[in-house]
Order: structure tokens, then C-alpha cells, then sequence
């Protein structure tokens, strides 16, 4: 089996729209959740989201390829131009052949759906611009990476609601782990924030008015974010032969499905994903030292998730730190194990641990050490990040210090 | 039909049920209706009556909506019904 690093990273969210603006804003403890701003929005109950601002597409991309790119792929391109810059690698010959893109989305395009099922049912029309397929199929933004950096080998992109990026990075690593693919763009996107986007969440009665506050005992539920994280995962020794730096190491994975709810989370099939990813990373519960938590702030996924933190770490549960981003960037539900990933690259590589911030009352049913509120400084050499969908679908990745 | 009697039809559709195997002294757990049902009923009790139930499915026993038998659901569903016509 291949090793497996990191040597690019990308994003745009609601905390920046770059990896270094990402990682401050989590240094910091900010917030970018915020009222949402778009047609419709004061028919909502649920008024705020972590919303990307600042974003021009108009300038950043031509009329021809607006047309053809929804805000998720959007967000997509520009999370992987900065992960190729960085991580300096091209795609020709025998490598552009073996090497692909696998994706994460829930939604794909929601707001080409929504923009085009307003016209023909709101206003009446009877026609739609001919692009309105390729514009809002969940393959879209796999596509156009695939075309813009010569990507030819395995590409598809995988929709596991909230764990779709976890899973999606998980094959990717599969792949590079077998020597399939000597390289794969990875991660995920996502841009629900549009009137029928959230006014579908509204409905399950699980969205909070006010905040995202994981782990908090007057916490209220969950606030939805947008963007996207992509990442270059590669061949230990390519990597290594072209000089690139590399951000960590990707150790292992495990999936498992809870096959219980539809929306109730399991704390047996998250505990056998975490216990999994640990097993196939060879390595011991005690070595863990921070878990990038799926914590969405509901009470539903936070008192199953520290329950199942405890069944498999017992003791060290107590010694070991997790936190949730959600509070800061908001749920990027088929993005957001992306992005939540650059919180484990910064633990690895940085020594610094992202906070849960909005965390006001201790909860005893999430008795762990929560980071609240400010980020800590603190040397880590092995990390998991959680992702646990509703359909009971569960993705962990473990990240290991290079 | 009395709001008593419409909120009493539309939980028993929910727990499958005939409207006279719901007392109401139950709790919706009594008669089987779990957390996805209770936010089906609630949906549906809404639409009937075109209210907004305060209702957050987190935290049930935190909302301004007391939901702890059917008797009580309909009691505030009664006043809420009386707020809107006010």
C-alpha cells in the first residue's frame, strides 16, 4: 500500500476565501454566520446562514462559463485553483491519465433549480435557458475540474448528504492508497442558501434563529454555511520526488452505515466508523489528540456523538480535545467535512486547535474538552474528523502529523 | 368539527389509528408516534388551521408549546387559533 499526503488545499466560506484567511479566522474564533441576504428572504422563519460574501463571480468567470456554472461550481473552482497553485502539481501524460476527481455534494446546484423552477411556476414562462441540465447536475463541478486541469482518470462525485465530502475523500485516498490514481483532486461543495434551500430545512424544525452552538447546553440547532474545500491528495513518494510540501498525512478511513433512521443518528454506527478509521490507520485510540467533530449543535447529533467518543476512546475521552467549526463557518452539509478538514491541517501542521465558539453552558451529556470559545495552542499527531449523515451514513477520516 | 376534533383526527391518521383509540390523556408516545411523526403532526395541525406552532424539534420540552398529551396540544392549539382570529 501507497502512503498518502496532502500538498494542496483550497476553500471559500463564510470565515474567508482562502485557505490562510479560513485558518485566521479560526485562530481567532470569529464568527461568519450572519442574516442571509437573498430574494425571499423575509418569507423565511430561519433569517441566518453562514453566507459567502464578497464573492464576485461576474469578472472571476466569462459570460460563457456563468452559463454553465452554478454557485457550487463556482465555489468548486475556486477552492481548487488555490489547492493546485499550491500544491504546484500539473497533469499530463501517464499521470493525467490515472488521475481523477472525486467530489462531494448534497445539493449540487440547488439555486439553478430554484432561480429556474421560480420562472416557469412563479412567472409563468414557458421556456429556460438549454443549460439549465448541465448547469445544476451534481456532477457539474467534478466536470469542469476534470476539464480545466486534465484530470482523465476516475472522476465522479458522491452524495451522502452531510458525510458526501468525507466519503468522496475517502475514495480518493482509496484510490492513491491502492496506486490506482498517483494523484486525485478531492473534497466538496455546496450552496443551499437560496429561499427553496432553506425553506426545505425549515421544515424538519431542526434549524436554530439565533446561532450554532455545538455542545452548549442551550444550544438550539443547527445553522446552514455554503462553499466549498478542495484538496490535492497524493503519492507519498510523487509527491516527495517533485519537492512539494506537504500539509499532512491522510492514515485512514472507515464508513459505516447505521441502517436504523432515516434522521436519527446511531451512536453504534458512529462509534464503528471512528473505531474503523482507527483500525485501518493502524494506530491506537490513545493516540488521537483532537477530533474534528461533526457537532451540528442540534441535541439530537451532539449527545450521540459524545456518547460514542466515549464508548471508543473510554478513559482517553477525557484527555483528548474536540471541537466543532459548524459554530463558526455553519453546516456545509455535502461541503462541510472539506472545510472542517483545513481545522485538522491546522491542528497537525500549526499546533493550533479551532474552537467550538458560542459555547456558553456545559452540557453533562457532552462532558468532553469542547476548546470553547478560543483556539489553543497544542501539539497533535494524529486527528480524526467525524461526518455522520442523515440516512444514517457515517464517513471518518484520520490525519496523521508529517 | 371543533379544533378538538380536527387535531384528534389528524394525530390518529398519524399513529395509524381510529380516532376513538385516541384518549386524550395520551401522550403521543402512548400511541406510538415518534419525533418525525410528531413534526408531521405538527405540519399537518398547521396547515389545517393556518397557524405557526412554536415548535423547535431540539429541544421539545424547551418550546412554547406544550406537546406532553393530546389534550394539551389541543388546548394550545385552541388559544393560538383564538390569537390568529384576534
Amino acid at each position: 500500500m501507497k502512503r498518502v499526503v496532502i500538498t494542496g488545499a483550497g476553500t471559500i466560506n463564510a470565515l474567508g476565501h482562502s485557505v490562510a484567511a479560513t485558518m485566521e479566522a479560526m485562530r481567532e474564533g470569529r464568527c461568519g454566520i450572519g442574516p442571509l441576504e437573498f430574494r425571499d428572504v423575509e418569507r423565511l422563519s430561519i433569517q441566518i446562514g453562514g453566507q459567502v460574501r464578497g464573492f464576485e463571480a461576474e469578472g472571476r468567470y466569462n459570460r460563457q462559463q456563468m452559463s454553465l456554472y452554478d454557485r457550487y461550481t463556482q465555489f468548486t473552482l475556486a477552492a481548487a485553483a488555490e489547492a493546485i497553485t499550491q500544491s504546484g502539481i500539473t497533469f499530463s501524460g501517464e499521470t493525467a491519465a490515472k488521475s481523477g476527481v472525486v467530489l462531494g455534494t448534497a445539493g449540487g446546484g440547488v439555486s439553478t433549480w430554484d432561480d429556474n423552477y421560480r420562472a416557469v411556476y412563479e412567472e409563468g414562462k414557458n421556456r429556460v435557458h438549454p443549460f439549465v441540465v448541465p448547469k445544476l447536475m451534481n456532477n457539474a463541478a467534478a466536470s469542469h475540474v476534470s476539464m480545466e486541469y486534465n484530470l482523465k482518470g476516475p472522476s465522479f462525485t458522491v452524495s451522502t448528504a452531510c458525510a458526501s465530502s468525507n466519503h468522496a475523500m475517502a475514495q480518493a485516498f482509496q484510490m492513491v492508497r491502492s496506486g490506482m490514481a498517483p494523484a486525485m483532486l478531492t473534497g466538496g461543495s455546496e450552496s443551499m442558501l437560496c429561499f427553496g434551500g432553506v425553506k426545505a430545512w425549515e421544515g424538519l424544525r431542526v434549524m436554530s434563529k439565533d446561532a450554532c452552538r455545538p455542545f452548549s447546553a442551550n444550544r438550539n440547532g443547527m445553522v446552514q454555511g455554503e462553499g466549498a474545500g478542495i484538496f490535492v491528495f497524493e503519492e507519498y513518494e510523487h509527491a516527495r520526488a517533485r519537492g512539494a510540501e506537504i500539509l499532512c498525512e491522510v492514515a485512514g478511513f472507515a464508513m459505516s452505515s447505521d441502517a436504523a433512521d432515516i434522521v436519527m443518528p446511531s451512536k453504534n454506527g458512529a462509534a464503528r466508523a471512528m473505531a474503523g478509521a482507527l483500525a485501518d490507520a493502524g494506530v491506537n485510540p490513545d493516540q488521537v489528540g483532537y477530533i474534528n467533530a461533526h457537532g451540528t449543535g442540534t441535541a439530537a447529533n451532539d449527545k450521540t456523538e459524545c456518547a460514542a467518543v466515549a464508548d471508543v476512546f473510554g478513559p482517553h475521552a477525557d484527555q483528548l480535545m474536540i471541537s466543532s467549526t459548524k459554530s463558526m463557518h455553519g453546516h456545509l452539509i455535502g461541503g462541510t467535512g472539506a472545510v472542517e478538514l483545513l481545522a485538522c491541517i491546522m491542528a497537525l501542521r500549526d499546533g493550533v486547535i479551532a474552537p467550538t465558539i458560542g459555547y456558553e453552558e456545559p452540557d453533562p451529556e457532552c462532558a468532553l474538552d469542547v476548546v470553547p470559545n478560543e483556539a489553543r495552542d497544542a501539539s497533535v499527531d494524529l486527528v480524526l474528523s467525524n461526518a455522520f449523515a442523515f440516512g444514517g451514513m457515517n464517513a471518518v477520516l484520520a490525519l496523521r502529523k508529517i | 368539527m371543533s379544533v378538538a376534533d380536527k387535531v384528534v383526527k389528524i394525530i390518529a391518521e398519524q399513529a395509524m389509528l381510529e380516532t376513538s383509540d385516541v384518549s386524550l390523556d395520551n401522550s403521543l408516545e402512548d400511541i406510538g408516534i415518534d419525533s418525525l411523526g410528531l413534526v408531521e403532526s405538527i405540519f399537518a395541525i398547521e396547515e389545517e388551521f393556518d397557524i405557526t406552532i412554536p415548535f423547535n424539534a431540539n429541544a421539545p420540552s424547551n418550546s412554547d408549546f406544550d406537546i406532553t398529551s393530546v389534550a394539551k396540544i389541543i388546548q394550545g392549539i385552541e388559544r393560538l387559533v383564538k390569537e390568529q382570529a384576534a
